[in-house]
């Protein structure tokens, strides 16, 4: 019994360890945003599909990709989808500094403690992720490849805008 | 005997902890990507080193690994 009880410990704080390092994947749920405390406006995500991308000013493709989000907003934004930008940088002035240079039509707001992309795992910045309608995760980016992610991007969205609302998760 | 599976269980994972290693997070990589991180920031420091490490060794250049960087995409 007792040995049973503590083969079933060990289980038990290995699954739980296995739990915690596991990131945002494929399927996933999309977690309330709200709650980590991010700075800035949070636009409303709800029946919309939805491209959240992991940034910060000291990583060069990242700044690389804000004309395709922009274009990507731009062609897309008034069929339901969303660019949500979420800056990595330790100080807003960081952020301030590359934003005056360059003319977001999207959201951004600041993950200042770090605590969305640490929820998400991501594995190399940039990182981005497209949400379903119902609140899903459909697809995930890792890095930012010019044209060729911006194609596969384009060729995305507009698969999870045709579909219809699968439900909320 | 019980509790040994456990206590060794347990043991090992707190071992794991008391490792002074951790990794750095994509996220965490901003101080790294600095340029003051750049082993070559500094061409004349450079031409020193050069200098100093062909007359004691013989040997010259290998050094082109890079340092720091965000290790993006």
């Amino acid at each position: 019994m007792n040995t049973s009880f503590g083969t079933r410990m060990i289980g038990a704080l290995l699954l739980s360890a296995t739990t915690t390092l596991a990131g945002w994947d494929i399927g996933t749920p999309l977690p309330n945003l709200t709650r980590f405390k991010l700075e800035g406006v949070l636009p409303s995500t709800t029946g919309k599909v939805l491209l959240i991308d992991f940034w910060a000013s000291w990583c060069a493709p990242c700044k690389a990709s804000f004309p395709a989000l922009n274009s990507l907003q731009k062609d897309y934004g008034d069929k339901g989808f969303l660019v949500l930008a979420v800056n990595q940088d330790k100080t807003g002035e960081a952020l301030a500094t590359i934003l005056t240079g360059h003319s977001a039509i999207y959201t951004t707001v600041r993950d200042s403690e770090n605590k969305l992309v640490a929820e998400a795992d991501v594995a190399s910045m940039p990182s981005s992720y497209l949400v379903d309608r119902s609140g899903r995760i459909r697809y995930l980016h890792r890095g930012f490849h010019g044209e060729k992610t911006l194609a596969q991007y384009r060729k995305e969205i507009e698969i999870l805008l045709n579909e219809k609302n699968r439900g909320a998760p | 005997m019980k509790y040994s599976i456990l206590f060794l269980g347990l043991g090992i994972m707190l071992l794991g902890t008391l490792s002074g290693c951790r990794t750095v997070q994509p996220w965490e990589r901003g101080t790294l990507s600095d340029y003051t991180m750049r082993p070559d920031r500094d061409p004349l420091t450079d031409s020193f080193r050069e200098h100093v490490y062909f007359t004691r060794e013989a040997a010259a250049g290998g050094r082109g690994v890079g340092g720091g960087g965000c290790g993006c995409n």
